[in-house]
């Protein structure tokens, strides 16, 4: 069963419908109780970087995640600053993530001027996304991939191997990350159709 | 490759999807949530409704329309209309909307624009400037209410301003094109692309996709956004909704087809 968590970010009815319409069983978690029985967990998010962490621990499910993703494996997805709270920390802010991915959460703007690129901020719209090969929640979208954005921060990593997916904004930026069973991507796949769908439906089904 | 947006906008009035042209002239087009699930469908790049009683009639937003729209929409939406408080927009936000515009109390009250971006992060906050041309001398001005207040401002130097302010896309609406169907104000958008950095989207004008086409052309990647384009077909107007497949998508993006 996966569990949504709603820790009061994010898109969580966007994430219910799509789920329901594919058939894929689902449940909107609220407490540590919720979440504990989840064989898969989808980590949603907008805003900022702090308030999102701010959040998570208030919501009293930090402690239950940890243990599912770190010592039980659970599959997990971060989505958009659910992604970024993978990482070690922010540029945006000061609170420390979660930690489970390491890196930095960089500016888009520093990081484009820096190679002479200036293009409007936020990066807002639908860009290709390249997967790196054998990422299995891009299974059947590797060769044409494309997904709705909207932010201006993102994940840099520290070991390139976490890498899952590369999009190119004036500067070629980590769009998805994988390490092992801990996914995230930064763009909206709940918004993003049939590219969407599909990457949902892989990370519901596709892991073993 | 970031691809330019294109945008179905609708109308929202008395509960009803409604088509103007001028802010005048409302003509009925069908009901808002069938109208967002053929454009889930047809799969557009994202969505704008606009309420265009709220702000008038001073009334708050509709939230239990704003509820389901977002519940059925599987494309990004923005919505507008009524929204003159932080905490309107938070809800809306949390409604599962991807962004809030403001228009008439954004230029009344650009303060608002700062504190609605401190509350949902300016990359949700949408600023639309309703613009009149002078025949006459040819300047550009920027309406309020629905295009019956006058303000005596220059769109360029306000989406600056507004930028500033902390908004994250600055919509600019010509008046005197909506529902035209003569093709957008080129000039203007590329003037007002110039002068931010944040995303545009430019509507009022489209009579086809060629006008599209016209538009990232001048301007580059852009939102190419528009009304009567995607919900009139032919000569006589008959309501039908449409969008661009993907194939002439990708050729008036002028992306070769792989």
């Amino acid at each position: 069963m996966i569990a949504i968590v709603d820790y009061g970010l994010g898109n969580i009815l966007a994430f219910v419908n799509l789920y329901k319409r594919m058939g894929v069983d689902i449940v909107v978690a609220r407490t540590a109780t919720e979440l504990a029985p989840a064989t898969r967990i989808v980590l949603p998010g907008v805003g900022a970087f702090d308030h999102a962490m701010d959040l998570l621990e208030r919501s009293g499910m930090r402690g239950t995640l940890d243990d599912l993703v770190l010592n039980r494996k659970t599959p997990v997805i971060g989505i958009c600053v659910g992604m970024q709270i993978l990482a070690e920390r922010s540029d945006e802010g000061t609170r420390s993530g979660l930690g489970w991915i390491s890196g930095e959460v960089k500016s888009l703007r520093t990081a484009q001027s820096a190679a002479n690129a200036r293009l409007p901020m936020p990066h807002m719209g639908w860009n290709d996304v390249r997967p790196v090969a054998g990422n299995p929640i891009f299974a059947g979208l590797e060769t044409d991939a494309r997904f709705y954005f909207l932010h201006s921060f993102y994940v840099n990593c520290a070991d390139a191997r976490d890498i899952g997916a590369v999009s190119d904004y004036g500067v070629e930026m980590t769009c998805a990350v994988r390490k092992g069973h801990i996914h995230g991507v930064q763009f909206h796949p709940e918004k993003s159709h049939q590219f969407g769908m599909r990457l949902l439906k892989n990370f519901a089904e596709g892991l073993h | 490759m970031l691809r330019a947006r294109i945008t179905p906008c609708l109308l929202v009035h008395k509960g009803g999807l409604y088509k103007t042209v001028g802010f005048k002239d409302p003509k009925y087009i069908g009901d808002p949530l069938n109208a967002v699930k053929i454009f889930n469908e047809k799969e557009a790049d994202e969505i704008v409704v606009l309420d265009i009683d709220a702000s008038a009639e001073g009334v708050e937003p509709n939230f239990k329309l704003i509820g389901h729209l977002a519940l059925e929409c599987r494309m990004p939406l923005c919505y507008g209309g009524g929204v003159k408080r932080p905490d309107q927009a938070k809800r809306i936000i949390g409604l599962g909307v991807e962004k809030v515009a403001i228009s008439s109390a954004a230029v009344e009250t650009p303060d608002l624009v700062t504190r609605i971006a401190e509350e949902v992060g300016r990359q949700s906050v949408v600023t639309v400037l309703d613009v009149r041309r002078n025949p006459a001398s040819g300047s550009h001005e920027v309406w309020t209410r629905n295009g019956r207040h006058a303000t005596g401002l220059d769109p360029v130097t306000l989406a600056s301003d507004l930028e500033a302010r902390g908004a994250g896309e600055i919509v600019i609406n010509s008046i005197d094109r909506d529902g035209a169907m003569t093709g957008y104000d080129l000039d203007l958008a590329c003037r007002v692309k110039a002068a931010i950095t944040i995303p545009l989207t430019v509507l009022g004008g489209a009579g086809s996709l060629r006008d599209i086409a016209a538009l990232i052309e001048k301007c580059g990647v852009v939102g190419a956004a528009a009304g009567s384009l995607f919900v009139f077909k032919g000569p006589f107007r008959a309501v039908l909704i449409n969008y661009p497949n993907s194939a002439q998508k990708d050729a008036l993006l002028g992306v070769a087809a792989a």
